[in-house]
């Protein structure tokens, strides 16, 4: 009998080998793949099993941490005026997972990035618990805490940038959410998340990055821009050969002109009243072609604007017909930016043409406030010449003189702007958008801010009224603030 | 000068016992468990376990006692099954009581029953109780041979076995599959027992009938075929085996009497054609079973790929979760108490109890356990082979042979290598009946392999001798 018992002995053997190898394959081979799956819990438990590194603003943190009991996760975020910064820190939630800096810097924030091996190493020896590194952002404080008071209880977002640097001062989203309230994965949480979720106003959404709104008449500007690189205009104040009624090329419909004074006005005047058909000519005789040229170089189509977080594309249409160019080189038709995108283009114009890179992370820092990385920053393009560029200054200061930016006036500053109301949804059913853009610059003549807001609520019916009635003035606290806060 | 010579062949020279070694690796079975509770005591509550020293104390004693016994009373026994088996057993329970520490398990328990109570003191009675077992069967059964006595009384036996969980009032449904009794406030699981006594009764009848089963057959396509009275017993084990899955739902109890059946079936006869049959058998019931039983088609399911329905179906939620916990091992582990295998639930410390070893102590660590319960089955095959007479042989293989199909069947389920069958692993799964027949088949193997070992009775003084000495001129 003891040939066929040494048969089962192999077959024994080979039920032994065929475990060894198959744990093998599962802790050596699949290991990684197997750890990191998005049904493995232990990817969030060990999300949660630290205190969180802080979210930064002018040397305070807008974030915190909080021992939660009866939980897997031992961790749960808080944020200070957490709908005032929702808008740049996004969530960190247990049960909904985590969207924008607390995404996108969650290696960081969690300590589990590579850069903080030491730390972690050195922790071990010295029983220290571990702790997340932290995020320094670029923001201010007093700019973004006017520019939320100011949109207040209106639909609306605020996009600041220094001009100088690129450096993102200001990002506000109206109405805004606590992301207090849905940070653990409690029944509460879990009530507060959905509510949110469907909210009409849609609260989750940052308008300021990643909602596309048509510019309106602020988009102007860039018409502007592309008709003197492209060399159709030389003299801002000559008049142009815009006729009353200015007909849309091939067809049979009329430019519609809220101002009056447009025929033959020159591109100053015209931007001052706000005339459609002066720049509805200018975007016609620029062309389609170079007006998407000149669009793109102030970010238009650029669908990898990363801030880090990334802002969703701007469009300038590249395939539409000759009345549709001439209606988007006015800001409708197909034409749609991001309040990030208008901010960026007043930006170039205030910087004299050289468009800064955004950005909303200064540093990344160890536990202890060491430097692990810091932002420089970069030039993007020169969508304009500093020569253009001034004309174009010159033109919105005139703007915001005389024209139809009054309300953004600032003492013993100076400070360019354009307005806008961009018609919206079918015949023009729907609620307008009011808009402003502008910058404020320092006795030396270089621009600490440039800001774009927008607001979704507007009620007014007259172009330019509300962008001049309801953007302008939170645009002008916006400023006022930076200003102050340069000053102190 | 004359040499007298003794001229009859076998020897009376002894075998060393290897007591002396049993023991030294006891002591390590016992204390590495020891070194295991603090750590995991440590890395839970930051303090070393208040029980660890009546922990040591016990787990020392009771490996005390049987390795006392076993010197008195089976003094030529292999000396690795014991201390195998106690090590298993005390890291165990050291397993168990970790997931006791597990507030998620807790309040899993609270929601579920209204209370909390921990397994793991109930899991040391058991193991007492167990041993007190093993040093009773080494006591009462001086030799195996008498258990060949009780060969159709130990068929009756365990189809009594089997069949008592599905009587109703008695049986009790736990979680779908229908395999335990309980008796008095204790659940029973009647099929750990069962798989003892069934391996007698093959033996038993193998023995008797094996010439009967490998000559008297006709050959049938290349197939050596019996005849039918002596295939009845065989199809009636089959038909058992599936009745056992039909009724209780519970595919590893039946998949082990069978293998079980076809290996001893193999060893009798030394026919491979025994082997395909076995093997023809398994496929049919399987394919009947799997086509009628809908939980054994989710376990199916689940197996092909646990996260293709793993927010639909338990079964792959269980099995998805054990094989995240493999694999979120690594190579070392987390350590004892660090890992989160207590999410897979309320079978974390009996079916999957092996995923916690796969996340805390790695791969390192599961190859360790694979390799101890490796050679557990090594020596149980060496004890077949050692045997001196073919009952021993049968048994020992057979207990063996079903001690490593259970591992295979259970491990490999767990980790997703074959569908999950629902049996616990040997000593280390909370539940009495799996600790107390495992150590009633350890000293079965213990009592078999010192028969084998044992030197032959010194031959009696011949008469004769005297007389045939050859007396040699100097």
């Amino acid at each position: 009998m003891n040939k066929p018992l040494r048969r089962i002995s192999i077959f024994c053997g080979l039920l032994v080998l065929a475990l060894l190898v198959r744990t093998n394959w599962l802790q050596y081979v699949k290991a990684e793949d197997l750890s990191t799956r998005k049904e493995n819990r232990r990817v969030q438990i060990a999300q949660y099993a630290t205190e969180r590194g802080n979210i930064i603003v002018e040397g305070k943190p807008i974030t915190g941490s909080a021992v939660t009991d009866g939980s897997d996760y031992k961790y749960k975020r808080t944020y200070l005026d957490g709908p005032l910064w929702s808008p740049v820190t996004g969530y960190a939630s247990q049960a909904f997972g985590s969207t924008q800096l607390e995404s996108l810097e969650d290696q960081i924030l969690t300590g589990n990035d590579d850069r903080l091996f030491f730390d972690r190493t050195i922790g071990m020896f010295t029983g220290e618990k571990k702790q997340g590194g932290n995020v320094v952002t670029t923001l201010n404080a007093a700019a973004q805490k006017a520019a939320f008071d100011k949109l207040g209880e209106k639909k609306g977002a605020v996009a600041a940038i220094d001009p100088r640097t690129g450096a993102i001062l200001a990002l506000v989203s109206t109405p805004s959410y606590d992301p207090s309230v849905f940070a653990g994965n409690s029944k509460n949480d879990e009530k507060a998340w959905v509510e949110l979720k469907d909210s009409e106003d849609k609260k989750l959404v940052n308008r300021a990055l990643r909602e596309t709104y048509p510019p309106g008449s602020t988009f102007k500007v860039v018409t502007a821009a592309a008709a003197l690189e492209n060399g159709i205009v030389t003299d801002i104040n000559a008049p142009t050969d815009t006729p009353e009624p200015y007909i849309l090329p091939g067809t049979q419909t009329p430019m519609e002109n809220h101002a009056s004074g447009c025929e033959k006005a020159s591109l100053n005047e015209a931007l001052r009243v706000s005339c459609n058909s002066v720049f509805a000519n200018m975007g016609n005789k620029v062309g389609r072609d170079n007006m998407v040229k000149t669009a793109e170089k102030f970010g238009f189509n650029n669908d990898k604007i990363d801030t880090p977080v990334r802002a969703f594309a701007s469009v300038y249409d590249k395939t539409m017909s000759k009345d549709g160019n001439a209606l988007s080189s006015i800001g409708q038709f197909n034409t749609a930016a991001t309040p990030l995108q208008m901010a960026m283009v007043t930006a170039a114009i205030a910087n004299d043409g050289k468009l800064m890179k955004p950005y909303m992370v200064d540093q990344l820092t160890s536990p202890n406030v060491d430097l692990i990385e810091k932002h420089e920053p970069q030039e993007m393009g020169r969508p304009v010449s500093a020569e253009n560029a001034k004309k174009i200054q010159e033109m919105m200061v005139n703007v915001v003189e005389k024209g139809t930016g009054t309300t953004a006036r600032i003492k013993n500053t100076v400070v360019g702007g354009k307005t806008g109301t961009a018609q919206h949804g079918e015949g023009n059913k729907k609620r307008p958008y009011a808009w402003f853009i502008s910058y404020a610059e320092n006795p030396d003549g270089s621009s600490p801010v440039a800001v774009a807001v927008v607001i979704e609520d507007s009620s007014a019916d007259r172009e330019d009224i509300s962008g001049a009635g309801l953007a302008a003035p939170v645009a002008k606290a916006v400023m006022e603030a930076v200003l102050k806060s340069n000053k102190g | 000068m004359s040499v007298v010579t003794n001229t009859t062949t076998i020897g009376a020279i002894e075998l060393p016992s290897r007591r002396n070694t049993e023991l030294l690796l006891l002591a390590f079975a016992v204390v590495i468990p020891i070194f295991a509770y603090a750590n995991a005591g440590l890395s839970i509550h930051g303090k070393l376990p208040p029980g660890m020293l009546t922990y040591g104390l016990g787990l020392g004693v009771l490996a005390g006692i049987a390795h006392l016994v076993v010197r008195r009373y089976a003094k030529y026994a292999d000396p690795l099954l014991l201390p195998i088996a106690t090590l298993l057993n005390g890291l165990g329970l050291v397993l168990i009581w970790r997931l006791d520490q597990s507030e998620r398990l807790q309040n899993l328990a609270k929601r579920s029953f209204g209370a909390f109570s921990e397994s793991a003191p109930r899991q040391m009675m058991y193991t007492g109780l167990a041993i007190a077992l093993f040093a009773g069967v080494l006591l009462v059964l001086k030799d195996h041979r008498v258990l060949q006595r009780f060969t159709y009384i130990s068929m009756a036996a365990s189809l009594v076995l089997l069949i008592l969980p599905v009587i109703p009032g008695l049986g009790a449904d736990v979680f779908g599959a229908k395999i335990w009794i309980s008796v008095g406030g204790f659940s029973i699981q009647p099929g750990e027992f069962a798989k003892i006594v069934i391996a007698v009764f093959f033996a038993g009848y193998l023995m008797v009938k094996r010439d009967a089963l490998a000559l008297a057959s006709r050959r049938f396509m290349g197939l050596y075929l019996p005849r039918g009275r002596d295939l009845g017993p065989i199809l009636m084990i089959w038909a058992m085996s599936l009745l056992v899955l039909v009724f209780e739902n519970d595919l590893g109890t039946s998949l082990l009497f069978f293998g079980m059946f076809v290996i001893m079936l193999y060893v009798a006869t030394e026919r491979t054609s025994w082997i395909v049959i076995g093997l023809l058998m398994s496929v049919g019931g399987a394919t009947v079973v799997g086509a009628t039983a809908s939980h054994v088609k989710a376990r199916v399911t689940a197996w092909l790929d646990p996260f293709a329905c793993y927010t639909k179906s338990g079964a792959c939620e269980q099995v998805g979760q054990s094989i995240m916990s493999f694999g979120s091992g690594g190579v070392l582990g987390t350590g004892w108490g660090q890992g989160n295998s207590d999410l897979i639930g309320f079978a974390a410390n009996s079916d999957f109890i092996f995923a916690t070893v796969g996340e805390e102590l790695g791969l390192a660590g599961v190859m360790a356990f694979l390799l101890l319960y490796g050679l557990i089955i090594e020596r149980g095959v060496r004890t077949a082979l050692a045997a001196r007479d073919p009952f021993g042989k049968l048994f020992a293989i057979g207990l063996s042979g079903a001690f490593a199909l259970q591992i295979f069947v259970v491990a490999g389920g767990v980790m997703g290598l074959i569908p999950l069958t629902g049996m616990t692993m040997p000593f280390l799964a909370s539940g009495g009946s799996s600790v107390l027949a495992n150590w009633i088949l350890i000293a079965i193997l213990i009592r078999i392999s010192d028969t084998a070992r044992r030197p032959a009775p010194a031959p009696a003084p011949s008469p004769d001798s005297e007389m045939t000495q050859v007396v040699r001129p100097s």
